[in-house]
């Protein structure tokens, strides 16, 4: 432990990116009302999640983890194995978002959180004055 | 990336904003490669960078728009960002340090992985090893989800009729 | 029509050859970086490539659309079936080691089939969102 507190500048940078790149991603998420930047934002969040996963795994001198006997150390695999699903669940959930992104447009004919709230104002103030 | 990702936050321009989305895909394939994770960088590569663009700019064609809102009130939601930004780094100083050989994640299951699967599998690559054997489990939920996805995706945009809104 | 020719020309070098590398990450993903997903994806971009330069009534008629569906139950149910292949031959669910005389060769057959199954899915899937979002803006505009 004392080693890492020694070396604690240096050696936790990479979480100081990763933290960047998720504060980045959470902004454009919440602050943009535009819904395809958002969708952006939101691929950048997931990103900034698999370094933080990969980096920790990383051994320096070591190699990708293919066995051969040319090498002795590995990096660690098992975020590989996390990530590489999470990646394919990300796109997943991508294309659906799209796909709501397509129908949204059809239905109030913009893209736009703020129009499309100020849309449905009068059925929610019919739905909240008719409610017992 | 920092650079990239700034730029993308204030381009208004959404064709530009896909784009650089495509970029950073790339770049992040890059540092992946250095970080040894040839697999995961393969799959972002080929999935961040290509079939998300491609799905991005068929939407952005669909929804016929060029031009985000500029953010309206944008300060509330910096100040949260930079306040959820602090908080995960305090918390972060408690994680493992950079390659640090001793730390908690490369204990316990992983040496099993390295020193047992070619013999058990006979199969060089650990990540696909674990991934289709000692992981199958996973594996056959998120080939699931895939499916789910498109499947979903039929539901929403089937059309009923031809040359008819639905 | 020059530069159209000219796309058209570079496509018809290409495509074969990413077909090539994606059957290639397919079947080397034990030995290298690769496995089912990435040649599922590699495979669908191939098609998306050949859609786009040549016009979606061509890349129809190359992969029909009741095949791209059945693609995408298919590969599910491969990998379900080697589970189940496990559990009629005496394993549990997804045990490999049952499949063949030595329990090495019974792991190389059910990871081989399993990333099939995987491929499969994953490129049926991507090419089927693909056909959805480009069908959804011929018809509106016609």
């Amino acid at each position: 432990m004392s080693s890492a507190a020694s070396a604690s500048a240096f050696s936790h940078y990479s979480y100081l990116v990763t933290v960047f790149l998720m504060v980045a991603g959470l902004y454009i998420v919440i602050a943009c009302g535009n819904l395809i930047k958002k969708l952006v934002g939101l691929g950048i969040f997931q990103t900034s999640v698999y370094f933080l996963y990969i980096v920790p795994g990383k051994v320096v001198g070591g190699t990708a983890p293919i066995v051969s006997d040319a090498f002795k150390v590995y990096s660690n695999p098992l975020p590989h194995v996390l990530i590489l699903t999470a990646i394919v669940v990300g796109v997943a959930t991508l294309a659906l978002g799209l796909a709501l992104t397509v129908r949204i447009r059809e239905a109030y004919d913009t893209i736009e959180e703020g129009d499309i709230l100020a849309a449905d104002e009068p059925d929610r103030r019919a739905v909240g004055s008719s409610a017992p | 990336m920092a650079v990239v990702v700034v730029l993308l936050a204030r381009s208004r321009n959404l064709f530009g904003v896909v784009l650089l989305g495509g970029v950073y895909s790339f770049l992040t394939a890059t540092v992946l490669v250095a970080l040894d994770a040839v697999d995961v960088a393969m799959t972002e590569a080929s999935v961040g960078a290509g079939i998300s663009t491609v799905l991005f700019l068929g939407a952005l064609h669909l929804c016929k728009s060029e031009d985000a809102r500029p953010a309206r009130r944008p300060w509330p939601a910096l100040a949260l960002s930079v306040a959820v930004g602090a908080v995960l780094v305090y918390g972060a100083q408690g994680l493992p340090a950079f390659s640090d050989p001793a730390s908690a994640i490369h204990q316990h299951v992983v040496p099993r992985y390295l020193n047992d699967a070619p013999k058990e599998t006979g199969v060089p690559n650990i990540v696909t090893a674990v991934l289709a054997s000692y992981r199958g489990f996973d594996t056959f939920g998120e080939t699931t989800v895939v499916f789910t996805a498109g499947a979903g995706v039929v539901a929403l945009l089937r059309r009923r009729r031809p040359g008819r809104k639905p | 029509m020059r530069h159209d020719l000219i796309l058209r020309v570079v496509a018809k070098l290409l495509i074969p050859f990413i077909l090539l590398f994606a059957l290639y990450v397919q079947f080397h993903g034990d030995f290298g970086p690769g496995g089912g997903f990435q040649a599922g994806v590699i495979a669908a971009a191939a098609v998306i490539f050949y859609a786009l330069i040549f016009g979606l009534a061509d890349a129809r008629r190359v992969v029909p659309e009741p095949l791209v569906e059945s693609m995408m139950a298919i590969g599910v149910l491969v990998y379900g079936g080697v589970g189940v292949i496990g559990l009629l031959l005496g394993g549990q669910f997804l045990d490999y080691f049952v499949l063949d005389h030595d329990p090495v060769h019974g792991q190389h057959r059910g990871i081989f089939w399993v990333e099939v199954g995987v491929a499969i899915t994953v490129s049926g899937v991507m090419l089927k969102i693909f056909y959805m979002f480009a069908d959804r803006g011929r018809i509106d505009e016609s």
